[in-house]
Protein backbone atom coordinates (compact mmCIF):
# COMPACT_ATOMS: atom_id res chain seq x y z
CA UNK A 1 0.00 0.00 0.00
CA UNK A 2 1.50 3.42 -1.18
CA UNK A 3 0.42 6.19 1.31
CA UNK A 4 0.89 9.70 -0.18
CA UNK A 5 2.22 12.97 2.02
CA UNK A 6 0.73 16.03 1.38
CA UNK A 7 3.09 18.45 0.42
CA UNK A 8 3.34 21.89 3.30
CA UNK A 9 0.72 24.75 2.13
CA UNK A 10 2.76 28.01 2.53
CA UNK A 11 1.66 31.95 2.00
CA UNK A 12 4.31 33.88 1.21
CA UNK A 13 4.53 37.41 1.59
CA UNK A 14 6.41 40.29 -0.10
CA UNK A 15 6.78 38.31 -3.10
CA UNK A 16 7.90 40.97 -5.13
CA UNK A 17 10.75 41.49 -2.81
CA UNK A 18 14.47 39.96 -4.21
CA UNK A 19 14.90 37.59 -0.32
CA UNK A 20 11.13 36.29 -1.01
CA UNK A 21 11.79 35.08 -4.69
CA UNK A 22 15.36 33.66 -3.06
CA UNK A 23 13.33 31.74 -0.30
CA UNK A 24 10.52 30.50 -3.06
CA UNK A 25 13.11 28.75 -5.21
CA UNK A 26 14.29 27.42 -2.21
CA UNK A 27 11.03 25.93 -0.81
CA UNK A 28 9.22 25.57 -4.38
CA UNK A 29 10.33 21.76 -5.04
CA UNK A 30 8.91 20.43 -2.04
CA UNK A 31 6.00 23.10 -0.95
CA UNK A 32 3.27 24.35 -2.78
CA UNK A 33 3.10 27.89 -2.48
CA UNK A 34 1.27 30.81 -2.79
CA UNK A 35 2.83 34.31 -3.14
CA UNK A 36 1.42 37.47 -2.36
CA UNK A 37 2.33 40.91 -2.28
CA UNK A 38 0.75 44.36 -1.86
CA UNK A 39 2.52 46.44 -3.95
CA UNK A 40 2.52 44.29 -7.35
CA UNK A 41 1.48 41.01 -8.88
CA UNK A 42 4.36 39.20 -10.11
CA UNK A 43 5.05 36.25 -12.03
CA UNK A 44 6.39 33.20 -10.61
CA UNK A 45 6.25 30.37 -12.51
CA UNK A 46 2.37 28.50 -13.47
CA UNK A 47 2.97 26.23 -10.40
CA UNK A 48 3.19 29.42 -7.77
CA UNK A 49 -0.67 31.42 -8.01
CA UNK A 50 0.65 35.13 -6.78
CA UNK A 51 -1.71 37.98 -5.79
CA UNK A 52 -1.27 41.58 -5.51
CA UNK A 53 -3.41 41.85 -2.09
CA UNK A 54 -3.70 44.47 0.80
CA UNK A 55 -3.67 42.41 3.82
CA UNK A 56 -6.50 44.69 5.15
CA UNK A 57 -8.61 44.17 2.58
CA UNK A 58 -11.46 41.33 2.73
CA UNK A 59 -10.30 39.26 -0.19
CA UNK A 60 -7.27 38.28 1.25
CA UNK A 61 -9.05 36.18 3.67
CA UNK A 62 -10.05 34.42 0.71
CA UNK A 63 -6.73 32.76 0.20
CA UNK A 64 -6.91 31.19 3.39
CA UNK A 65 -10.28 29.46 2.41
CA UNK A 66 -9.17 28.39 -0.61
CA UNK A 67 -5.51 27.14 -0.29
CA UNK A 68 -5.72 25.39 3.13
CA UNK A 69 -2.26 26.84 4.70
CA UNK A 70 -0.14 24.73 6.70
CA UNK A 71 2.34 28.06 6.96
CA UNK A 72 3.06 31.10 6.25
CA UNK A 73 6.29 33.19 5.84
CA UNK A 74 5.72 36.94 6.25
CA UNK A 75 8.19 38.81 4.40
CA UNK A 76 6.13 41.60 2.88
CA UNK A 77 7.16 44.54 5.55
CA UNK A 78 7.63 47.79 4.51
CA UNK A 79 11.46 48.99 5.16
CA UNK A 80 12.14 51.57 7.41
CA UNK A 81 13.29 53.73 4.26
CA UNK A 82 10.00 53.29 2.02
CA UNK A 83 6.87 55.23 2.11
CA UNK A 84 5.41 57.19 4.42
CA UNK A 85 4.91 56.71 8.43
CA UNK A 86 1.36 56.12 7.85
CA UNK A 87 1.65 53.83 5.12
CA UNK A 88 3.94 52.01 6.78
CA UNK A 89 2.02 51.62 10.16
CA UNK A 90 -0.78 50.64 8.04
CA UNK A 91 0.73 47.96 6.32
CA UNK A 92 3.09 46.63 8.65
CA UNK A 93 1.49 46.57 11.88
CA UNK A 94 -2.41 46.51 10.75
CA UNK A 95 -1.84 44.28 8.05
CA UNK A 96 0.20 41.81 9.91
CA UNK A 97 -2.29 41.65 12.80
CA UNK A 98 -4.77 40.75 9.60
CA UNK A 99 -2.08 37.98 8.70
CA UNK A 100 -1.66 36.95 12.02
CA UNK A 101 -5.43 36.81 13.14
CA UNK A 102 -6.41 35.00 9.89
CA UNK A 103 -3.29 32.44 10.59
CA UNK A 104 -5.12 31.69 13.77
CA UNK A 105 -8.82 31.27 12.27
CA UNK A 106 -7.38 28.93 9.99
CA UNK A 107 -4.97 26.71 11.98
CA UNK A 108 -1.71 27.59 10.52
CA UNK A 109 1.20 25.92 12.60
CA UNK A 110 4.11 27.49 11.22
CA UNK A 111 5.31 31.50 10.91
CA UNK A 112 7.87 32.97 10.29
CA UNK A 113 8.39 36.74 10.69
CA UNK A 114 11.03 39.09 9.24
CA UNK A 115 11.76 41.71 11.34
CA UNK A 116 14.75 43.93 11.42
CA UNK A 117 17.65 44.87 13.50
CA UNK A 118 16.09 48.51 13.36
CA UNK A 119 13.95 47.86 16.39
CA UNK A 120 17.31 48.13 19.08
CA UNK A 121 17.80 51.41 17.64
CA UNK A 122 20.84 53.45 16.93
CA UNK A 123 21.92 55.10 20.56
CA UNK A 124 25.64 56.05 21.27
CA UNK A 125 25.71 53.44 24.72
CA UNK A 126 24.51 50.33 22.71
CA UNK A 127 26.82 47.72 23.79
CA UNK A 128 28.34 45.42 21.14
CA UNK A 129 26.91 42.11 20.37
CA UNK A 130 23.31 42.82 21.42
CA UNK A 131 21.33 39.70 22.67
CA UNK A 132 17.60 39.00 21.53
CA UNK A 133 16.68 40.07 25.25
CA UNK A 134 17.67 43.75 25.20
CA UNK A 135 15.66 46.61 25.31
CA UNK A 136 13.54 48.37 21.75
CA UNK A 137 14.54 51.23 21.92
CA UNK A 138 13.90 52.34 17.96
CA UNK A 139 10.48 53.66 19.01
CA UNK A 140 11.86 56.28 21.56
CA UNK A 141 14.58 57.39 18.84
CA UNK A 142 12.25 58.11 15.83
CA UNK A 143 8.63 58.04 15.76
CA UNK A 144 9.10 56.60 12.02
CA UNK A 145 10.68 53.65 13.24
CA UNK A 146 7.51 52.58 15.22
CA UNK A 147 5.74 50.56 12.96
CA UNK A 148 9.02 47.93 13.39
CA UNK A 149 8.61 47.86 16.98
CA UNK A 150 4.76 47.37 16.64
CA UNK A 151 5.31 44.41 14.20
CA UNK A 152 7.75 42.97 17.20
CA UNK A 153 5.00 43.54 19.87
CA UNK A 154 2.13 42.22 17.79
CA UNK A 155 4.40 39.19 16.88
CA UNK A 156 5.03 38.44 20.50
CA UNK A 157 1.32 39.02 21.84
CA UNK A 158 0.76 36.55 19.28
CA UNK A 159 3.53 34.18 20.60
CA UNK A 160 2.70 33.89 23.81
CA UNK A 161 -1.22 33.69 23.45
CA UNK A 162 -1.08 31.34 20.37
CA UNK A 163 0.99 29.09 21.19
CA UNK A 164 0.01 26.71 18.39
CA UNK A 165 0.91 29.07 15.49
CA UNK A 166 4.30 28.37 16.58
CA UNK A 167 5.58 32.20 15.72
CA UNK A 168 9.37 32.74 14.64
CA UNK A 169 10.72 36.34 14.65
CA UNK A 170 13.62 36.79 12.53
CA UNK A 171 16.01 40.27 13.39
CA UNK A 172 18.62 40.29 10.54
CA UNK A 173 21.30 42.82 9.85
CA UNK A 174 21.84 44.57 7.04
CA UNK A 175 20.81 42.35 4.40
CA UNK A 176 22.64 43.06 1.22
CA UNK A 177 23.37 41.36 -2.54
CA UNK A 178 21.76 41.31 -6.11
CA UNK A 179 18.62 42.57 -6.20
CA UNK A 180 18.38 44.08 -2.71
CA UNK A 181 16.79 47.29 -2.64
CA UNK A 182 16.71 48.30 0.84
CA UNK A 183 18.93 51.71 1.80
CA UNK A 184 22.13 50.48 2.47
CA UNK A 185 22.45 48.20 -0.66
CA UNK A 186 21.10 51.29 -2.23
CA UNK A 187 24.35 53.09 -0.69
CA UNK A 188 26.83 50.01 -1.68
CA UNK A 189 25.52 50.45 -4.91
CA UNK A 190 26.01 53.42 -5.45
CA UNK A 191 29.20 55.71 -6.74
CA UNK A 192 28.81 58.24 -4.33
CA UNK A 193 27.53 57.78 -0.21
CA UNK A 194 27.23 59.90 2.39
CA UNK A 195 28.96 59.34 5.67
CA UNK A 196 28.35 61.52 8.88
CA UNK A 197 32.40 62.95 9.14
CA UNK A 198 34.12 61.43 12.21
CA UNK A 199 31.63 58.48 12.40
CA UNK A 200 32.40 55.13 10.93
CA UNK A 201 30.12 52.94 13.60
CA UNK A 202 30.65 48.87 12.85
CA UNK A 203 27.85 47.46 10.83
CA UNK A 204 27.35 43.49 9.61
CA UNK A 205 25.88 42.16 6.69
CA UNK A 206 24.26 39.18 5.64
CA UNK A 207 23.81 38.06 1.99
CA UNK A 208 20.76 37.78 0.44
CA UNK A 209 21.43 33.96 -0.57
CA UNK A 210 22.54 33.80 3.37
CA UNK A 211 19.44 34.96 4.77
CA UNK A 212 16.92 33.52 2.56
CA UNK A 213 18.52 29.88 3.57
CA UNK A 214 18.37 31.24 7.40
CA UNK A 215 14.42 31.96 6.64
CA UNK A 216 14.06 28.33 5.14
CA UNK A 217 15.85 26.46 8.27
CA UNK A 218 14.00 28.25 10.47
CA UNK A 219 10.72 27.78 8.95
CA UNK A 220 11.92 23.77 8.81
CA UNK A 221 13.26 23.71 11.87
CA UNK A 222 10.21 24.58 14.81
CA UNK A 223 12.00 26.66 17.36
CA UNK A 224 9.82 29.72 18.04
CA UNK A 225 10.85 32.53 19.62
CA UNK A 226 13.01 35.76 18.58
CA UNK A 227 16.21 35.38 17.21
CA UNK A 228 19.17 37.62 15.91
CA UNK A 229 20.16 36.54 12.16
CA UNK A 230 24.01 37.63 11.82
CA UNK A 231 27.23 36.42 10.53
CA UNK A 232 30.19 36.44 13.13
CA UNK A 233 31.86 39.02 11.07
CA UNK A 234 31.88 42.63 11.03
CA UNK A 235 32.91 45.82 9.29
CA UNK A 236 33.20 49.98 10.00
CA UNK A 237 30.45 51.56 7.55
CA UNK A 238 33.29 54.37 6.26
CA UNK A 239 36.05 50.78 5.28
CA UNK A 240 32.83 48.95 3.95
CA UNK A 241 31.82 51.36 1.02
CA UNK A 242 35.86 52.32 0.41
CA UNK A 243 35.94 48.15 -0.46
CA UNK A 244 32.55 48.94 -2.10
CA UNK A 245 34.08 51.66 -4.62
CA UNK A 246 32.43 54.04 -3.06
CA UNK A 247 33.34 57.33 -2.47
CA UNK A 248 32.59 59.45 0.86
CA UNK A 249 30.19 62.17 0.62
CA UNK A 250 31.50 63.83 4.69
CA UNK A 251 28.22 65.36 6.32
CA UNK A 252 29.12 67.50 9.14
CA UNK A 253 28.19 66.03 12.19
CA UNK A 254 28.29 68.50 14.58
CA UNK A 255 26.32 69.31 16.40
CA UNK A 256 23.83 66.91 15.61
CA UNK A 257 20.82 69.13 14.37
CA UNK A 258 22.96 70.32 11.51
CA UNK A 259 23.34 66.48 9.77
CA UNK A 260 19.52 66.24 10.51
CA UNK A 261 19.03 69.28 8.99
CA UNK A 262 21.07 68.86 5.51
CA UNK A 263 19.87 65.13 5.56
CA UNK A 264 16.31 66.48 5.74
CA UNK A 265 16.35 69.13 2.91
CA UNK A 266 18.23 66.59 0.57
CA UNK A 267 15.67 63.75 1.13
CA UNK A 268 17.81 60.95 0.59
CA UNK A 269 15.45 57.87 0.02
CA UNK A 270 18.72 55.65 0.70
CA UNK A 271 20.03 58.05 3.85
CA UNK A 272 17.03 59.49 5.73
CA UNK A 273 17.23 61.93 8.13
CA UNK A 274 15.52 59.44 11.11
CA UNK A 275 17.46 56.56 10.42
CA UNK A 276 20.73 59.09 10.50
CA UNK A 277 21.89 57.39 13.64
CA UNK A 278 22.52 54.23 12.23
CA UNK A 279 25.19 55.55 10.39
CA UNK A 280 26.88 57.12 13.79
CA UNK A 281 26.55 54.58 16.57
CA UNK A 282 26.69 51.25 16.18
CA UNK A 283 24.36 48.59 16.65
CA UNK A 284 25.71 44.92 16.45
CA UNK A 285 23.84 42.14 17.29
CA UNK A 286 24.51 38.69 18.23
CA UNK A 287 23.35 36.39 15.80
CA UNK A 288 24.98 33.26 17.99
CA UNK A 289 21.73 32.18 19.43
CA UNK A 290 19.99 31.44 16.18
CA UNK A 291 23.30 29.92 14.50
CA UNK A 292 23.35 27.39 17.19
CA UNK A 293 19.28 26.53 17.62
CA UNK A 294 19.13 26.24 13.88
CA UNK A 295 22.36 25.20 12.92
CA UNK A 296 22.67 28.23 10.48
CA UNK A 297 26.48 29.09 8.68
CA UNK A 298 26.76 31.85 6.78
CA UNK A 299 28.05 31.11 3.58
CA UNK A 300 29.33 34.24 1.26
CA UNK A 301 31.98 36.65 3.04
CA UNK A 302 32.41 39.95 3.78
CA UNK A 303 34.58 40.11 0.82
CA UNK A 304 32.48 37.97 -1.70
CA UNK A 305 29.50 40.76 -0.53
CA UNK A 306 31.82 43.69 -1.24
CA UNK A 307 33.38 42.23 -4.71
CA UNK A 308 29.26 42.49 -6.00
CA UNK A 309 28.67 46.08 -5.57
CA UNK A 310 32.49 47.03 -6.50
CA UNK A 311 32.13 44.96 -9.73
CA UNK A 312 28.65 46.20 -10.80
CA UNK A 313 28.86 49.54 -10.43
CA UNK A 314 28.04 50.84 -13.40
CA UNK A 315 25.38 48.18 -14.79
CA UNK A 316 25.36 47.58 -18.67
CA UNK B 1 47.75 55.81 -1.25
CA UNK B 2 45.66 55.77 2.05
CA UNK B 3 46.77 58.03 5.30
CA UNK B 4 46.62 54.73 7.02
CA UNK B 5 48.75 52.81 4.78
CA UNK B 6 51.23 55.83 4.93
CA UNK B 7 51.59 56.12 8.31
CA UNK B 8 51.86 52.26 8.80
CA UNK B 9 54.79 52.24 6.37
CA UNK B 10 56.69 55.18 8.15
CA UNK B 11 55.69 54.11 11.47
CA UNK B 12 55.55 50.59 12.72
CA UNK B 13 58.69 48.52 11.38
CA UNK B 14 58.31 44.97 11.05
CA UNK B 15 59.07 43.64 14.19
CA UNK B 16 56.46 45.66 15.98
CA UNK B 17 54.32 44.39 13.32
CA UNK B 18 55.20 40.49 14.19
CA UNK B 19 55.02 41.40 17.90
CA UNK B 20 50.92 42.37 17.25
CA UNK B 21 50.31 39.59 14.92
CA UNK B 22 51.66 37.12 16.95
CA UNK B 23 49.22 38.25 19.72
CA UNK B 24 45.62 36.27 18.75
CA UNK B 25 42.52 38.58 18.65
CA UNK B 26 39.21 37.32 17.92
CA UNK B 27 38.51 38.70 14.86
CA UNK B 28 36.79 38.61 11.53
CA UNK B 29 37.57 38.59 7.98
CA UNK B 30 38.52 42.35 7.47
CA UNK B 31 40.55 42.76 11.24
CA UNK B 32 37.15 44.29 12.91
CA UNK B 33 36.37 43.01 16.08
CA UNK B 34 32.71 43.26 17.28
CA UNK B 35 33.62 46.47 19.34
CA UNK B 36 35.77 47.93 15.87
CA UNK B 37 38.91 46.81 17.29
CA UNK B 38 41.21 46.70 14.09
CA UNK B 39 44.85 45.20 14.10
CA UNK B 40 46.20 47.92 11.40
CA UNK B 41 44.86 50.39 13.35
CA UNK B 42 46.27 49.00 16.62
CA UNK B 43 49.48 48.73 14.88
CA UNK B 44 49.90 52.71 14.24
CA UNK B 45 48.99 53.03 17.68
CA UNK B 46 51.12 50.92 19.31
CA UNK B 47 54.16 52.48 17.63
CA UNK B 48 53.05 55.26 18.37
CA UNK B 49 52.32 55.01 22.35
CA UNK B 50 55.70 53.95 22.08
CA UNK B 51 57.16 56.79 22.11
CA UNK B 52 54.90 57.95 24.64
CA UNK B 53 55.55 55.00 26.93
CA UNK B 54 59.33 54.71 26.70
CA UNK B 55 60.48 58.77 26.04
CA UNK B 56 58.01 60.70 27.36
CA UNK B 57 56.51 59.26 30.17
CA UNK B 58 59.49 57.12 31.09
CA UNK B 59 57.78 54.25 32.89
CA UNK B 60 59.05 51.60 34.83
CA UNK B 61 56.93 48.66 35.38
CA UNK B 62 56.66 46.32 37.56
CA UNK B 63 55.34 42.63 37.71
CA UNK B 64 53.86 42.86 34.40
CA UNK B 65 54.04 38.96 34.23
CA UNK B 66 51.63 38.65 36.94
CA UNK B 67 49.10 39.06 34.41
CA UNK B 68 47.88 35.33 33.13
CA UNK B 69 48.98 34.54 29.79
CA UNK B 70 45.44 33.17 28.87
CA UNK B 71 42.05 33.61 29.90
CA UNK B 72 39.09 36.30 31.19
CA UNK B 73 41.25 38.65 33.17
CA UNK B 74 40.05 42.24 34.94
CA UNK B 75 42.86 44.77 35.32
CA UNK B 76 42.09 47.09 37.91
CA UNK B 77 43.84 50.38 38.55
CA UNK B 78 43.36 53.28 40.01
CA UNK B 79 42.19 56.63 37.57
CA UNK B 80 43.77 59.83 37.28
CA UNK B 81 45.15 62.51 35.04
CA UNK B 82 42.24 63.68 32.95
CA UNK B 83 43.04 61.92 30.09
CA UNK B 84 42.97 58.00 29.82
CA UNK B 85 46.68 57.83 29.70
CA UNK B 86 46.81 55.37 32.68
CA UNK B 87 44.69 52.96 30.87
CA UNK B 88 46.80 53.28 27.29
CA UNK B 89 50.32 53.12 29.31
CA UNK B 90 48.99 49.32 31.11
CA UNK B 91 47.86 48.54 28.16
CA UNK B 92 51.11 48.84 26.38
CA UNK B 93 52.81 47.51 29.24
CA UNK B 94 50.86 44.17 28.98
CA UNK B 95 50.78 44.17 25.01
CA UNK B 96 54.99 45.18 24.70
CA UNK B 97 55.93 42.53 27.49
CA UNK B 98 58.21 39.62 26.53
CA UNK B 99 56.54 36.45 27.49
CA UNK B 100 53.14 35.99 26.22
CA UNK B 101 51.91 39.09 25.53
CA UNK B 102 48.23 40.02 25.36
CA UNK B 103 46.10 43.32 23.77
CA UNK B 104 44.03 43.93 26.62
CA UNK B 105 41.12 46.01 26.25
CA UNK B 106 40.62 49.41 28.18
CA UNK B 107 36.52 50.22 29.12
CA UNK B 108 36.27 54.01 28.04
CA UNK B 109 33.37 56.79 29.62
CA UNK B 110 30.10 56.69 27.88
CA UNK B 111 30.82 60.35 26.74
CA UNK B 112 33.20 59.49 24.02
CA UNK B 113 31.35 57.52 21.52
CA UNK B 114 29.46 61.14 21.00
CA UNK B 115 32.54 62.67 19.80
CA UNK B 116 33.85 62.65 16.08
CA UNK B 117 36.50 60.93 15.25
CA UNK B 118 38.25 59.73 18.86
CA UNK B 119 35.56 57.87 19.34
CA UNK B 120 36.07 56.07 16.52
CA UNK B 121 39.58 55.90 16.51
CA UNK B 122 39.68 55.07 20.73
CA UNK B 123 37.51 51.91 19.40
CA UNK B 124 40.19 50.55 16.86
CA UNK B 125 42.60 50.53 19.05
CA UNK B 126 41.01 48.42 21.56
CA UNK B 127 38.93 50.61 24.15
CA UNK B 128 35.33 50.01 24.55
CA UNK B 129 32.65 51.81 26.00
CA UNK B 130 31.92 50.85 29.69
CA UNK B 131 28.98 48.99 29.85
CA UNK B 132 29.00 46.01 31.89
CA UNK B 133 27.27 43.92 28.89
CA UNK B 134 30.75 44.86 27.03
CA UNK B 135 32.63 43.87 29.84
CA UNK B 136 31.07 40.50 30.37
CA UNK B 137 30.81 40.02 26.64
CA UNK B 138 34.63 40.15 26.90
CA UNK B 139 35.34 37.91 29.79
CA UNK B 140 33.34 35.35 28.00
CA UNK B 141 35.96 36.11 25.02
CA UNK B 142 39.15 35.57 27.20
CA UNK B 143 39.66 38.90 27.09
CA UNK B 144 42.05 40.88 29.23
CA UNK B 145 39.84 43.76 30.39
CA UNK B 146 41.38 47.46 31.60
CA UNK B 147 38.79 48.75 34.54
CA UNK B 148 38.47 52.21 36.55
CA UNK B 149 36.40 51.37 38.71
CA UNK B 150 36.53 55.10 40.37
CA UNK B 151 35.61 55.74 36.64
CA UNK B 152 35.16 59.58 36.18
CA UNK B 153 35.35 60.44 39.94
CA UNK B 154 39.16 59.04 39.70
CA UNK B 155 39.93 60.32 36.49
CA UNK B 156 38.31 64.23 36.96
CA UNK B 157 40.02 64.30 40.81
CA UNK B 158 42.34 67.35 41.38
CA UNK B 159 45.74 67.77 42.16
CA UNK B 160 44.88 68.64 46.03
CA UNK B 161 42.95 64.90 46.13
CA UNK B 162 45.88 63.14 44.14
CA UNK B 163 46.31 59.47 44.91
CA UNK B 164 43.67 59.10 47.19
CA UNK B 165 40.98 56.29 46.00
CA UNK B 166 37.92 57.62 45.47
CA UNK B 167 34.65 55.06 45.63
CA UNK B 168 34.65 51.86 43.78
CA UNK B 169 32.17 50.75 42.16
CA UNK B 170 30.75 47.06 43.07
CA UNK B 171 30.54 46.03 39.26
CA UNK B 172 33.55 44.56 38.44
CA UNK B 173 33.44 42.62 41.50
CA UNK B 174 30.18 41.13 39.87
CA UNK B 175 31.38 40.21 36.39
CA UNK B 176 35.12 39.01 37.72
CA UNK B 177 33.11 36.86 40.09
CA UNK B 178 30.68 35.47 37.07
CA UNK B 179 32.96 34.75 34.72
CA UNK B 180 35.50 33.63 36.97
CA UNK B 181 38.13 36.33 36.12
CA UNK B 182 41.36 36.95 37.90
CA UNK B 183 41.81 40.32 39.22
CA UNK B 184 45.28 41.87 38.62
CA UNK B 185 45.60 45.14 40.83
CA UNK B 186 47.90 47.78 39.90
CA UNK B 187 48.89 50.78 41.11
CA UNK B 188 49.88 53.39 38.50
CA UNK B 189 52.11 56.74 40.15
CA UNK B 190 52.84 59.38 38.26
CA UNK B 191 49.32 60.31 35.77
CA UNK B 192 48.38 62.52 38.92
CA UNK B 193 51.06 64.91 37.94
CA UNK B 194 50.64 64.72 33.89
CA UNK B 195 47.74 67.30 33.69
CA UNK B 196 47.67 69.06 37.64
CA UNK B 197 44.09 70.62 38.13
CA UNK B 198 43.22 72.33 40.76
CA UNK B 199 39.29 73.26 39.60
CA UNK B 200 36.73 71.63 38.10
CA UNK B 201 34.14 74.14 36.53
CA UNK B 202 30.85 71.87 37.07
CA UNK B 203 28.52 74.21 34.62
CA UNK B 204 30.59 74.55 31.64
CA UNK B 205 31.24 71.13 31.78
CA UNK B 206 27.19 70.63 32.13
CA UNK B 207 26.91 73.03 29.31
CA UNK B 208 29.09 71.14 27.29
CA UNK B 209 28.21 67.63 27.81
CA UNK B 210 31.27 66.19 29.09
CA UNK B 211 31.77 64.35 32.49
CA UNK B 212 34.31 67.64 33.76
CA UNK B 213 35.64 70.80 33.29
CA UNK B 214 38.92 71.09 34.64
CA UNK B 215 41.08 74.03 35.27
CA UNK B 216 44.49 73.04 33.80
CA UNK B 217 47.25 74.40 31.73
CA UNK B 218 46.80 73.11 28.38
CA UNK B 219 49.59 70.79 28.63
CA UNK B 220 50.41 67.15 29.57
CA UNK B 221 54.10 67.27 31.90
CA UNK B 222 56.08 64.67 31.34
CA UNK B 223 55.90 63.15 34.73
CA UNK B 224 57.71 59.92 35.30
CA UNK B 225 55.11 57.10 35.63
CA UNK B 226 55.53 53.82 37.75
CA UNK B 227 52.93 51.13 37.31
CA UNK B 228 53.03 48.26 39.78
CA UNK B 229 51.40 45.05 39.06
CA UNK B 230 50.13 43.24 42.46
CA UNK B 231 49.42 39.48 42.56
CA UNK B 232 46.31 38.14 40.84
CA UNK B 233 43.37 37.80 42.99
CA UNK B 234 40.70 35.08 42.61
CA UNK B 235 37.23 35.46 43.86
CA UNK B 236 34.67 31.96 43.92
CA UNK B 237 30.99 32.73 42.02
CA UNK B 238 29.30 32.18 45.65
CA UNK B 239 26.08 33.69 45.73
CA UNK B 240 26.64 36.35 48.54
CA UNK B 241 24.63 39.45 49.71
CA UNK B 242 25.88 42.75 48.58
CA UNK B 243 28.00 43.68 52.14
CA UNK B 244 30.53 40.97 51.22
CA UNK B 245 31.09 41.96 47.38
CA UNK B 246 31.79 45.52 48.60
CA UNK B 247 34.19 44.17 51.44
CA UNK B 248 35.62 41.62 47.94
CA UNK B 249 36.09 45.07 47.07
CA UNK B 250 37.32 46.51 49.35
CA UNK B 251 40.10 43.90 49.71
CA UNK B 252 41.35 44.49 45.62
CA UNK B 253 41.06 48.54 46.52
CA UNK B 254 43.83 48.06 49.45
CA UNK B 255 46.00 45.86 47.02
CA UNK B 256 45.62 49.16 45.07
CA UNK B 257 46.58 51.16 47.97
CA UNK B 258 49.74 50.02 48.41
CA UNK B 259 50.67 48.99 45.17
CA UNK B 260 50.49 53.23 45.06
CA UNK B 261 52.36 53.55 48.23
CA UNK B 262 55.24 51.28 47.06
CA UNK B 263 54.97 53.00 43.43
CA UNK B 264 55.08 56.28 45.40
CA UNK B 265 58.35 55.08 47.44
CA UNK B 266 60.02 54.23 44.36
CA UNK B 267 60.04 57.34 42.76
CA UNK B 268 63.05 59.72 43.42
CA UNK B 269 61.20 62.48 41.43
CA UNK B 270 58.38 64.01 39.87
CA UNK B 271 59.89 64.41 36.15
Amino acid sequence: MTTTTRRPHILVTGAAGALAQQVINRLRDHCDLVAVDFREQVYLGDDIPSYCIDFNKRVFEDLFRRYDFDGVIHLGRVMSSQLTRMRRYNANVLGSQKLLDLSHKYGIKRVVVLSTYHVYGAVAYNPALIDEEAPLKGAGLSADLIDSVELENLANIYLWRYPDLNITVLRPCNIVGPGVRNSISTLLASEHAPVLAGFSPMMQFIHINDMADAIVLAYQKNHKGIYNVAPEDWVAYQHALALCGCKRIPIPSIPPILPRLILRALRLRSFPSYLMDFFKYPVVIDGRSFAKAFNFTPQRPLKEIFRFYRENKKPI
Amino acid sequence: MSLRSYLKAKLVPAALEAQITRIRKPIGSLGYDPWGYNNEVMKIGFSLTRHLYEKYFRVVCDGVDQVPAEGPVLIVANHSGQLPLDGVLIGYALASRETDPRMPRAMIERFFPTVPYLGNLLNEMGAVLGDPTNCAKMLANNEAVIVFPEGIRGSGKLYRDRYQLKRFGNGFMHLAMKHKATIVPVGVVGCEESIPAIANIKPLAKALGIPYAPVALPVVFPAKVHLNFGAPMFFDDTEIPEELVTERVEQVKAAISELIDKGLSERKRLF
